[in-house]
């Protein structure tokens, strides 16, 4: 059954008319050209799909385009262009600068759920290696990022060349730059 | 993929009317395991009915000092709410064990309670499963069994429920709240999911066309504030458990007798497991590893295992006990 919708991609505005069996992800790559969120396994397992939907890190290709009319979605090739100036996003900047790929098949995915996932630290969600789930203080102040948390925040992204010790290098990077800076 | 209608629910009512006249028709939240189940070929419906954006979203304190968490709540925002946090740990720790970051974005409470076994005959339809297709058989028995069940299996299915943040709300008594073309009714937790026995093909005890709109939580008390969830799986992140154990002790801190106990399991059963011996044996017990071995054991006497799966009862035994030792130390 087709459906005429509209997404909001990387800050512009597209039309497209898509079958109700088409996944965002192949609504993004197949229909609108949008080829950074990679299909890795196509059921929900590597991360190479992620992106930001509705602000938010989610993964492409275990939901239907159809259900997404009228949603925003960022992908790693319009993370610059929507923070307004066009130029590489900090996260972006620090896997460059510590090598946080080899292939690079999994990184548009690696890049949008760090970005996602440096928003949940900020806004202070704990994750599955948290000692203390409710800090005395403003359950909103922002979550630690160590090692640790970092690995864990990312585990839902795989890299089958193994270069997670640069990526987790790269987002110690992003964090400490982003906090020291706020 | 077979071709199906897509429509978005205004309102519960007509979610419930619209799924309830039609056999094919289902609901969707998420979509985190019902899109892959159509990929696979595991489902088929020809219509989908999103709930996903139904006013079910809201996570409040009840009149009664207990939590009502809509269905639609997705499962990173549950574990994040401070009321959770602070007064239901266990549940939290549950959710963050679960899927990873974008799973749990996505992810909806009624979904999660919903989703089904991981079976890997389940998601192969080119094997024989009584669940999938009722009556072709079960490729589990006497294949591949690594993964299932200890507990309360049956010959015709040996499948074990996967949703860490089921067995969280288990162990905090957690009622559901259900829609149906009737009306509205609650139920325990407890009484959602069943046992397979004859008739596998049935996770729960809900009618085609049964919406979840809520699952309650009772008013916190000292004993859920120090409840917690430990999960064992075979990587330390994004895979389904093994075993896990939420618990939640209340001793006295004079006497060192334990007043009060909940202990539920996951990855042993069709269903999350209530761990109703090991409770019996834990209240007016000293809180010792020597009371905690005897309630794990008492759990675990009518285990029944296969080739693959006997490691499951001492890692549950051990985990049992382990929690119960964190819970009490951690009091101190
Ligand atoms: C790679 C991977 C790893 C995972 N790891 C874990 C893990 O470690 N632990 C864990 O617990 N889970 C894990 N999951 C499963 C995940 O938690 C579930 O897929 C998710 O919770 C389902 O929620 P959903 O909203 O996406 O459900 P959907 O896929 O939308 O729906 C699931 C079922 O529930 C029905 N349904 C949905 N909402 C309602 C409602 N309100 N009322 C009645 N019926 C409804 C649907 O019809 C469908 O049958 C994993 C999933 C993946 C893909
Ligand atoms: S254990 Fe249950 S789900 Fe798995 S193959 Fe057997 S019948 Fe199917
Ligand atoms: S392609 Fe979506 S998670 Fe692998
Ligand atoms: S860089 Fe090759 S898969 Fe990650």
């Amino acid at each position: 059954m087709e459906h005429r919708i509209t997404l909001r991609v990387d800050g512009t505005e597209r039309a497209v008319t898509v079958d109700s069996r088409t996944t965002l992800l192949d609504a993004l790559r197949e229909r609108l050209g949008v080829t950074s969120p990679k299909k890795g396994c196509d059921h929900g397992q590597c991360g190479a799909c992620t992106v930001l939907l509705e602000g938010r890190r989610q993964l492409s290709c275990l939901t239907f385009a159809v259900a997404h009319d009228g949603d925003q979605v960022v992908t790693a090739e319009g993370l610059g262009e929507v923070r307004g100036d066009g130029g590489l996003h900090p996260v972006q900047q620090a896997f460059i600068e510590q090598d946080g790929f080899q292939c690079g098949y999994c990184t548009p995915g690696q890049v949008c759920s760090a970005v996602g996932m440096l928003d949940e630290a900020e806004a202070g969600h704990p994750s599955h290696v948290t000692r203390d789930l409710a800090p005395p203080g403003a359950p909103d102040s922002p979550a630690p990022l160590d090692d640790g948390e970092i690995r864990e925040r990312m585990s839902g992204n795989l890299c089958r060349c193994g270069a997670y010790v640069n990526i987790v290098a790269a987002l110690r990077e992003t964090a400490t730059a982003s906090r020291g800076a706020s | 993929m077979i071709p199906f209608e897509y429509r978005r629910a205004a309102d519960a009512q007509e979610a419930v009317a619209t799924v309830a006249a039609r056999p094919d028709a289902v609901f969707l939240g998420g979509g985190t395991n019902l899109v892959d189940h159509m990929k696979l070929g595991v489902a088929a419906p020809h219509m989908l009915v999103d709930v996903s954006r139904l006013p079910l979203t809201e996570v409040e304190e009840t009149p009664g000092g207990g939590l009502r968490v809509g269905a639609a709540v997705r499962n990173s925002d549950l574990a994040a709410h401070p009321l959770v946090r602070q007064r239901y740990p266990a549940l939290a720790r549950a959710l963050l064990s679960g899927a990873s970051g974008q799973l749990r974005n996505t992810a909806t409470t009624g979904g999660n309670l919903l989703q089904r076994t991981r079976c890997r005959y389940f998601q192969d339809v080119t094997t024989p499963c009584n669940k999938r297709e009722p009556g072709s058989g079960c490729a589990a028995i006497g294949g591949w069994d690594r993964h299932h069940a200890v507990l309360g299996a049956s010959e015709h299915c040996i499948a074990v429920h996967p949703s860490d943040m089921a067995v969280g709300l288990l162990a905090l008594d957690a009622t559901v709240h259900v829609l149906g073309a009737d009306g509205a009714r609650s139920l325990p937790l407890a009484d959602l999911h069943r046992l397979p026995g004859d008739s596998p093909e049935r996770d729960t005890v809900l009618a085609h066309g049964e919406l979840i709109t809520a699952v309650e939580l009772p008013p916190a008390s000292a004993m859920t504030r120090w409840s917690t969830y430990r999960k064992v799986r075979e990587r330390a992140s994004y895979a389904f458990a093994l075993v896990s154990v939420a618990a939640a002790l209340d001793v006295d801190d004079d006497s060192g007798v334990v007043r009060d106990a909940r202990v539920a399991l996951g990855g042993v059963a069709h269903k999350p497991w209530r761990a109703g011996r090991a409770e019996d044996v834990l209240r007016g017990a000293p809180a010792t590893e020597e009371s905690f071995r005897l309630a794990a054991g008492a759990e675990l006497a009518a285990a029944e295992v296969r080739d693959g799966n006997a490691y499951k009862v001492p890692l549950a035994r051990n985990t049992i006990v382990a929690v119960l030792r964190d819970l009490t130390e951690a009091r101190r």
